[in-house]
């Protein structure tokens, strides 16, 4: 699978309380959270935002609160993968688990800029930024993880299973 | 090859004889864990898969986030856990009345034990490491299908050994131990590991320190934080739990990521700036900073032995003019006792509220939101731009002896400043 979108670019630990504040936690309505998603820090990219445009993070991105409603925030704005230099733990799970592909690329990832524009081979982890003409290569996803990926998420890989 | 705790529990729980660090592994779970925030998304999930609960004893409901209900939101969000809870008869469901903050509660009934494999939809969960097991946050999706299944996959962390020497100074306690280590370690030092606390030191921290810092091993970006069982948990656990469990040693020739050493005599009061866990300093390094409320409790530091920490400060003291200081036990049980003990009525005399338990302001829900630009010293567990309310308030983070000086002197103080 092939993307293409512009980027919006934050920096290092952004934390799940910034990506969908609690005061939001009332309800986990996809389209409602993304009407608020980051807005603590920008209040431009819940406006403004496009279905394709891809979001790129620095170091351990998603860090603090285990909620879903974070990446399932992201994922309802129309952004079809992240990218950061790691990931934190929990969040990266509940990604890989709601279908939303993660990519990690280390300190390469400096070289993104807000606004680039980039494709991403989600399958192979290969990202060309268009702006620049760089080419960046995540590791590829563990074995059954990305059977969960290709299933859309972990609930259809259980059901699949069953 | 030798295996350290963490290892020695995923091991089990999958079936196998030993396992490596790095290998994909599924597990079976002992308890289950989901509040009012994430208990509901988690049922509309389980509900996908079509199955029933795995076990209804197996599975803990706490609503303790938004409760008491703040608004119709929250509280048709209580209502469906409490819908879920009495359609699948889950044993371990706890009501407004009869609860406590989930991480504080769950330890109380002895619904957590030695070498037990807990998940739950709330990060904080590593807290049960404190008890000798493998215990971790997960979010809704995993939730979902560990009501339905009892399993889930886990990839096996590499462990940091975290080696505590000397022996905890009074008016010192886990809250400084563990903001120290992650001032030191950073808020990414320890991502996907586990954290082992190992040492000498050990005996000289409480139950309520061990907690206090296992509960923390998530801002470290931990998977885990685990203690070895001693005698301080045998008597803790003794009346509590009624089940069988096993106690967990690390192996000898364990192998560990890497060593860090704190010694605790060393240790002075600390607080964790704005707006991060790591950005730690000592007290009497920072200078003036004037504060506007104060809040003691939560699922880091809302015990028994908290609560008495800061009393013993509040004694006999009033609440600064400027501020408010916010008390919340965190459970019925931890008021109750604290009501017999006196620290109640210390806290009232002193001016300051206390509260019926819930997560409340922690991560700005009710009871005590900041304005802008209002600072709060707070011995919860994070102090994220926004966290407590407006995005230009400030969350300084710290332990229930700086907490109760700060509330009595209006500014961020250490315990021996106030006479």
């Amino acid at each position: 699978m092939e993307v293409e979108g512009k980027v919006w670019c934050y920096g290092d630990n952004i934390d799940t309380d910034v990506i969908i504040p609690a005061r939001y936690l009332n309800s986990f309505d996809p389209q409602e959270l993304a009407s608020h998603c980051m807005v603590d820090i920008d209040e431009t990219f819940a406006q403004t935002v496009q279905a394709g445009d891809i979001m790129v993070g620095g170091k351990n991105f998603g860090c603090g609160s285990s909620r879903e409603h974070a990446p399932i925030a992201i994922k309802a704005s129309g952004v079809p993968v992240i990218i950061a230099a790691n990931f934190a733990r929990i969040f990266y799970r509940n990604g890989i688990n709601i279908g939303l592909p993660l990519l990690e690329i280390g300190d390469a990832v400096a070289k993104i800029k807000a606004g680039d524009k980039l494709r991403v081979n989600i399958a192979t982890g290969t990202i060309e930024n268009l702006s620049t003409g760089d080419v960046f290569h995540s590791q590829p996803l563990p074995g059954f993880i990305q059977d969960i990926a290709k299933a859309g998420g972990l609930i259809n890989y259980i059901k699949e299973k069953k | 090859m030798g295996m350290n705790m963490t290892e020695k529990i995923l091991a089990k729980h999958a079936g196998l004889d030993s396992v490596m660090p790095g290998q994909l592994i599924n597990c079976k779970l002992d308890m289950v864990l989901a509040n009012d925030i994430t208990a509901p998304p988690s049922i509309k999930e389980f509900e996908k898969i079509g199955k029933p609960v795995f076990d209804n004893t197996k599975i803990a409901l706490v609503p303790d986030h938004f409760t008491p209900n703040k608004d119709i939101k929250t509280a048709d969000l209580a209502k469906a856990v409490r819908t879920f809870a009495k359609q699948h008869k889950i044993v371990n469901y706890f009501e407004v009345g009869r609860m406590g903050i989930e991480h504080v509660i769950l330890p109380e009934k002895g619904l957590v034990a030695p070498g037990m494999l807990t998940i739950g939809a709330d990060s904080h969960t590593c807290t049960y490491g404190a008890l000798g097991g493998f215990s971790t946050g997960v979010g809704t999706t995993d939730l979902g299908v560990a009501l339905a299944t009892g399993e889930a996959w886990f990839k096996v962390p590499e462990t940091i050994q975290v080696n505590l020497t000397g022996t905890r100074p009074d008016g010192i306690n886990g809250k400084d131990v563990i903001l120290t280590l992650i001032g030191k370690i950073g808020v990414d030092g320890a991502r996907y590991q586990a954290l082992e606390f190992t040492g000498e030191g050990l005996s000289s921290l409480s139950m309520a320190d061990r907690f206090t810092i296992a509960n923390m091993a998530i801002e470290a970006g931990g998977k885990n934080g685990i203690f070895p069982v001693d005698e301080k948990t045998r008597e803790y656990i003794k009346d509590r739990v009624t089940k069988p469990y096993e106690i967990v040693v690390s192996d000898a020739d364990a192998k560990y990521v890497r060593t860090v050493e704190i010694n605790l005599s060393e240790l002075k009061p600390v607080v964790a700036f704005p707006h991060l866990p790591g950005n730690t300093k000592r007290v009497e390094d920072i200078g003036e900073i004037k504060i506007d409320q104060v809040v003691i409790g939560s699922c880091t530091n809302g015990r028994l032995e908290d609560l008495k920490n800061a009393a013993n400060i509040l004694k006999g003291h009033q609440v600064h003019k400027d501020v408010r200081c916010i008390v919340i036990p965190g459970s019925q049980q931890v008021y109750l006792d604290a009501m017999k003990l006196g620290y109640v009525e210390i806290f009232i005399n002193a001016g300051a509220v206390v509260s019926t338990p819930t997560c409340g302001p922690c991560m700005g829900g009710h009871m005590g939101i900041l304005a802008a630009g209002e600072r709060c010293v707070s011995t919860t567990n994070r102090n994220f731009r926004g966290r407590m309310g407006h995005v230009d308030s400030e969350v300084y983070l710290a332990g229930p002896h700086v907490a109760a000086a700060s509330a009595i002197l209006g500014r961020i103080a250490t315990p021996e400043e106030v006479q």
